[in-house]
């Protein structure tokens, strides 16, 4: 952590590539009728599956 | 390539590739402008009676070692690299359950819940059929959905039954794991359904657009009626039974409540904590339909509820507005994040007569028919269209800086307003961006609001 810079987020997306991409996590709909999947406001179900359970 | 944006005075630079987001201060924010001559003499000359000589090199030192780690002017590496899998499995599928409603509101796109044919129900086989192909043609995954649709799909609730307990017994058969959802308008959610739906764990988006006179004017009884009162009633109920995050509330707004935060308030006021509410997806000379003049206002309209929320945050008050939900640390990985929509390749969905379509939007539309229950597949190549509408072969979409977060809209609306899948509605885009921004805003206040406790960051 920088005097001038905060980096909020640890994780690179780049490193999101080796070893992930199984396609576990939920699919994604950006409809309006059945309330918008985007897909940055999904989870990664493999890191997930790593936590403690906690809500759905 | 970085997107910059100001927030009520916090500066946050988001690095496009890496996904980083960064909380920096105004000298951090001036040297990044200068990016990619850092040459000191620039920095001297540019920031000269601002800040001292000191200062900035400390500053610049920050920049240029994130820029070493890969966490600012990061590379898209991916870029012409990537393939979408051959492999092509189906891992959700939405099932029609009614092609028939018992509302008639005034924004449907699915033609009064008929897609453009005659009323009628998906039988209980049809639905077990629809449970087979997704539990056969999902290959390896473990985690599979299906989606109660219709019209309204409670109308045919006798068959949603049979269904959930057909699909069960046959997941634990595959060692699968079904996530079942419905998408109701909550007319017919007695206290039975209620308890039926929590019982199976089935998850809930329950249709209300907000005030009293917002939902009244498009959500409407085939006699005209509003039916804010009597939905209300049973949703309410309904959420009483349910256990955290099992619902989400969904309204939709249009050009009558561009005022849309007010909704929302009005929602979170009722005491319901998990709400979304989406823009209406409709033809330009509907007089609900947004026109661009609006655009601004539904911006500020935005930034409102991301006060709001930050105001709930502060309270601790748990409610939450769907779009600004995300999650920086915990996120799809990059691959997931370069095709926003599945429809078309591991979503489908299923209409009463079993026929195959790219998804829910699709329905009906002969043209975009992709098969059916029996045979499966048969028109790869129209499939194979969806599969290549990844981000990297939409122009718009590879030059922007939203794209791991929004992943290159909607394709039933990329076709309507512009007959492809492959370029995006500048519309939605500009509401995306912002709803992004605002997300972005709130996940920076949040950590803020830990870090500072430590007392170590005192700008930005
Ligand atoms: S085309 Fe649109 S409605 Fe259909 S699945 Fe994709 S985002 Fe959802
Ligand atoms: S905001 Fe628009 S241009 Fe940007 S990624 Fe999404 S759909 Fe594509």
């Amino acid at each position: 952590m920088g005097k001038h810079i905060i980096t909020v987020n640890i994780h690179s997306l780049q490193d999101t590539v080796l070893g992930r991409g199984c396609g576990e996590c939920q699919t994604s709909c950006q409809s309006a009728c059945k309330t918008s999947l985007t897909v940055g406001n999904q989870s990664c179900r493999q890191l997930k599956n790593q936590e403690p359970k906690k809500g759905r | 390539m970085v997107h910059k944006f100001i927030f009520d005075e916090t500066r946050i630079v988001l690095d496009v590739n890496s996904g980083t987001v960064h909380l920096v201060d105004e000298m951090a924010w001036e040297i990044i402008n200068q990016y990619p001559n850092l040459d000191l003499s620039v920095l001297y000359a540019y920031l000269e009676g601002k800040h001292s000589q000191e200062e900035i090199n400390e500053a610049r030192s920050e920049v240029q070692q994130l820029i070493k780690e890969g966490l600012l002017f990061s590379q898209d590496f991916l870029k012409g690299l990537y393939r979408p899998p051959e492999n092509r499995v189906v891992k959700a599928l939405c099932l029609h359950l009614a092609h028939s409603c018992n509302l008639a509101c005034r924004y449907c796109f699915a033609d009064k819940g008929q897609y453009y044919g005659a009323s009628s129900l998906m039988s209980a086989e049809t639905g077990k059929k629809a449970i087979d192909f997704l539990l056969t043609k999902s290959g390896k995954r473990k985690y599979v959905e299906i989606d109660f649709f219709g019209g309204e799909p409670l109308l045919n609730f006798n068959g949603l039954k049979k269904i959930v307990a057909y699909g069960k017994k046959q997941a634990a058969v595959y060692n699968k794991e079904i996530k079942f959802t419905v998408t109701t308008n909550g007319l017919l959610l007695t206290e039975e359904i209620s308890r039926f739906l929590k019982n199976h764990k089935i998850f809930t988006v329950l249709s209300i657009d907000g005030r009293p006179r917002a939902n009244d004017r498009m959500r409407v009884f085939p006699n005209g009626q509003g039916t804010y009162r009597r939905v209300l009633e049973n949703i309410s109920r309904h959420v009483s039974f349910c256990s955290e995050e099992d619902y989400y509330l969904r309204g939709t707004f249009t050009r009558h409540n561009l005022d849309f935060a007010s909704d929302f308030l009005h929602l979170a006021d009722l005491g319901f904590r998990y709400i979304s509410l989406e823009p209406v997806v409709a033809s330009p000379e509907k007089d609900y339909a947004f026109q661009p003049e609006d655009i601004p206002y539904l911006e500020k309209e935005y930034a409102k509820l991301a006060r709001l929320l930050l105001n709930y945050q502060q309270q601790r008050k748990e409610i939450r507005f769907f779009h600004f939900e995300i999650d920086l640390n915990g996120g799809p990985c990059l691959i997931k994040r370069l095709t926003g929509c599945g429809a078309g390749q591991e979503y489908l969905a299923v209409a009463p007569d079993e026929s195959l379509y790219p998804c829910h939007q699709f329905v009906g539309r002969q043209e975009y028919c992709l098969g059916n229950l029996e045979q499966g597949i048969t028109r790869p190549q129209l499939r194979e269209q969806f599969c290549q509408a990844y981000i990297y072969n939409k122009e718009s979409c590879a030059a922007c800086w939203a794209r791991f977060y929004c992943g290159g809209g909607c394709h039933a609306n990329n076709i309507a307003f512009n007959d492809s899948i492959f370029s995006p509605d500048p519309l939605f885009c500009r509401l995306m961006k912002k709803r992004l921004e605002c997300a972005l805003y709130l996940q920076v206040k949040n950590f803020k609001k830990n870090f500072c406790l430590n007392g170590e960051f005192e700008n930005g």
